[in-house]
């Protein structure tokens, strides 16, 4: 029998990993993995019945993420795991959802899906990790790329202005925003807790190291490197106004938790509404009556 | 260790899983008692994984384990009959 | 463990006689069938299935929900199967462009939806308000890569909500999406339309996996070639991917798993097209001339095949039912026998390309064009039929 096989070197966390895929493709370094981890810790913690939690993804490498977990997962097209997500939840209200994708994914080609999610308030997860490039297709400018990084479609530098994620869910209308990097283990851990015991569209950016591309593009060093700026540019501020994160090139990083309010959600605001103008003539529908 | 009269520190036992490591020294480096180490030797992928060399001193934060991408690490908690019986042996 | 029919839930189904337009008629088929989801984008001439959807939804029970362009509708309508409840979607020319990728999706991951596509005249913006049959290579050739759709083509209000429920079974029954080809004429034109009880209209579910979760295979083709089907919470812990995967549902990427899965998703339609297959004939077998017609052009050119019979022409008509997959056996029997085909069609011949690789030379096939705007004018079909006869 292999070292790995015997029961006590079984990692705590394989029943919820597909241990048939494993290693995962995901490079020495990045921080991905690490998400991952916390993510699986939070859904421990949190007491949900794992057969009803969906994971749905997109294309890039942090949308191989669903490939790797053992929840009913999803790996849709480039963009589209947002709206993917939300015919799901719709389609069974019992399920808890959960998008996980980069943010090339859900704020770049999927921008506009995620500012609609987010604006009908949609009971759905969303955990994007930023890396700051398109990782997968081999480093390019992304719209959360800092000004002044060097990128593989911006090889002179980046000159356009970036995203600030917190500050675009909250003005789309998500109900949780936080925002940490991968260095914040516990905290992250304790967000998607929040975020999955919450009705309403939750959004957690988590901020990773991309070694093999970002950092190596930028002479950033390797993911001790970049851990260690994290750990030296990130400052906690909870309930900061979102206007104010913006991340310049190695700047620093404001994270913490800015929105956590209740809000009805979508399923709510239709059920009531036609209820209200339809009396008893309406269905209603993922309400337990 | 025993403070506050009755409480004993926890005492960690950790595994590695050396083959699955891609040697990226997180859990060397943000292990906060030192437990670890880069080792020489190379893994089935060229890597080298980490080694324990102070056994004794990890205190079960779980630290490396929570901070691991690769899921190559993980702590068990030691329990009360196995530290005694290491008191045993060390014993002269 | 096989198929799954039974009658249609009494709730969505309206009986009685109406008086409907085709894009209604769409609608009562589809929650006649069980639809319960739909997810939907505006665009003229199909918003007005949307339309009654939105009204007629909260009565029965489901899901309508206007998403923020075509992909995002299509993207929601896989998840919506996923979790098993049966989904469905309209649009015409500009919004088909847009749902092209994720109907690939649909295709690689295998989920039963329904797309209705009301024609107008293309390409590009085109003419939004008067009709066309310019799509009907799109829908069988439109998204990238080999698959197999199949498309069927209703000519009236009535077929309208008949061959909507026909979709879903369709759909359901071969894990596959299936389009519903009309076009502005017939989703405009208000007719008759008889919808009977609840107990005679026969709706097929999907074939449900019932075995053992962990020796449940996603994508092992059964006897029929189509895999059993599960959904989303029922603890199956599935993945399901676009990238070309394995009877396990994980990526492999190489040739060889290339080869078994796209040869999976074609095989499944083209060695079952025999049982899917549909078109109505009328004197085809002492024809001399066969006038192959489908959707609205069908009906212009049902005037033109009476008034060359009145001349002496003996023409037969086969109106394509379903048009993809395309009956190419049919086609290559009549062309042995025959003297030419006639292809009537509201656009520059695409059916037309169809007829003549099936018909494999052995009979002349003559096109009647019309670029769209406005159906055939019947003397223009005749004409062609009479060129045809000489």
């Amino acid at each position: 029998m292999k070292p790995e096989d015997r029961l006590e070197e079984k990692h705590p966390m394989e029943e919820f990993l597909r241990m048939d895929r494993m290693p995962h493709i995901w490079c020495s370094g990045c921080g991905i993995g690490i998400v991952v981890t916390s993510f699986i810790e939070a859904l421990q913690k949190s007491g949900l019945d794992p057969d009803k939690v969906c994971v749905v993804s997109g294309i890039g490498c942090t949308g191989r993420v669903a490939g790797y977990l053992r929840l009913d997962s999803f790996h849709t097209t480039h963009g589209r795991p947002v709206p993917f997500a939300t015919g799901l939840k719709l389609a069974n209200p019992e399920l808890k959802v959960v998008v996980f994708s980069g943010d090339g994914d859900i704020v770049g080609i999927g921008g506009n899906h995620f500012i609609h999610a987010a604006r009908r308030n949609m009971d759905l997860v969303v955990i994007c990790v930023n890396n700051f490039n398109y990782a997968m297709t081999g480093g390019q400018v992304a719209a959360t790329s800092p000004i002044g990084a060097n990128l593989s479609t911006a090889p002179y530098g980046n000159f356009e202005y970036p995203f600030n994620l917190p500050y675009l869910a909250e003005a789309s209308g998500a109900t949780y925003v936080a925002r940490w990097t991968c260095l914040h283990i516990r905290r992250v851990t304790k967000s998607i807790q929040e975020a999955l015991q919450k009705r309403g569209f939750s959004f957690i950016e988590v901020i990773t190291p991309c070694v093999t591309l970002y950092a190596r593009r930028n002479r950033l060093g390797d993911g001790l490197n970049l851990l260690r700026y994290y750990y030296e540019n990130s400052e906690i501020r909870h309930g900061a106004d979102t206007r104010t994160l913006d991340i310049g090139y190695q700047g620093k990083i404001i994270v913490g938790k800015f929105v956590d309010i209740e809000k009805p959600t979508f399923l709510d605001c239709m059920n009531n509404h036609l209820r209200k103008v339809l009396g008893n003539k309406y269905q209603p529908w993922g309400v337990k009556s | 260790m025993i403070y506050f009269g009755e409480l004993k520190a926890k005492k960690g036992l950790i595994h590695i899983n050396k083959d699955r490591c891609k040697g990226c020294g997180f859990c060397v480096e943000y292990c906060p008692r030192d437990v670890l180490e880069m080792s020489e030797e190379f893994n089935i992928k060229g890597y080298h994984p980490p080694r324990v060399i102070n056994p004794d001193k990890c205190c079960y934060c779980q630290l490396c384990e929570a901070i691991c991408p690769e899921f190559a690490i993980f702590v068990t908690l030691k329990e009360e009959e196995e530290r005694e019986r290491e008191k045993e042996i060390s014993r002269p | 463990m096989s198929v799954r029919k039974k009658s249609a839930d009494p709730k969505g189904v309206l009986t009685g006689v109406h008086y409907l337009d085709g894009d209604y008629a769409i609608a009562e088929g589809a929650l006649a069938a069980g639809c319960r989801f739909f997810a939907g984008y505006p665009i003229t001439p199909s918003t007005e299935t949307a339309e009654r959807f939105a009204e007629r939804i909260p009565l029965v029970g489901g899901v309508f929900i206007q998403m923020e362009d075509e992909i995002a509708s299509v993207a929601a309508l896989i998840g919506a199967s996923w979790a098993g409840v049966k989904s469905m979607t309209v649009t015409s020319g500009p919004g088909f462009s847009l749902m092209m990728e994720n109907i690939g999706l649909a295709c690689m991951m295998e989920v039963p939806i329904v797309i209705a596509n009301v024609q107008r005249g293309g390409p590009s913006t085109g003419l939004p308000t008067l009709t066309g049959q310019g799509d009907m290579m799109q829908v069988r050739w439109g998204s990238h890569g080999d698959y197999e759709i199949i498309a069927l083509s209703p000519d009236s209000p009535q077929e309208c909500f008949d061959l909507t429920i026909k979709a879903f079974n369709l759909s359901e029954m071969y894990r596959v999406p299936v389009f519903i080809m009309t076009d502005e004429c017939v989703g405009h034109m208000h007719e008759k339309v008889v919808i009977p009880p609840a107990e005679e209209i026969e709706i097929v579910e999907r074939k449900w996996y019932e075995g053992p979760k962990d020796k449940y295979l996603p994508y092992k083709p059964d006897v029929d070639l189509v895999p059993f089907m599960v959904k989303a919470g029922d603890g199956y812990r599935f993945h399901t991917t676009g990238l070309t995967h394995d009877e396990r549902g994980y990526p492999v990427i190489n040739a060889e798993c290339q080869n078994w899965c796209v040869r999976h998703i074609c095989d499944k339609i083209r060695l079952n097209a025999d049982k899917i297959i549909e078109y109505r004939e009328d004197e085809t077998d002492t024809a001399e001339i066969v006038v192959v017609s489908y959707g609205i052009t069908s009906r212009v050119a049902w005037k033109a095949i009476q008034d060359a019979r009145k001349a002496g022409i003996k023409v037969g008509s086969l109106r394509l039912i379903t048009v993809w997959p395309f009956p190419e056996k049919k086609i290559e029997e009549l062309a042995g026998k025959i003297k030419a085909f006639v292809v009537p069609e509201i656009n520059l011949g695409q059916i037309k390309r169809e007829v003549e690789r099936a018909a494999k030379g052995k009979a002349p096939v003559y096109p009647v064009s019309h670029c769209g705007g406005w159906v055939h004018n019947p003397n223009d079909i005749l004409k062609v039929i009479k060129e045809a006869a000489k």
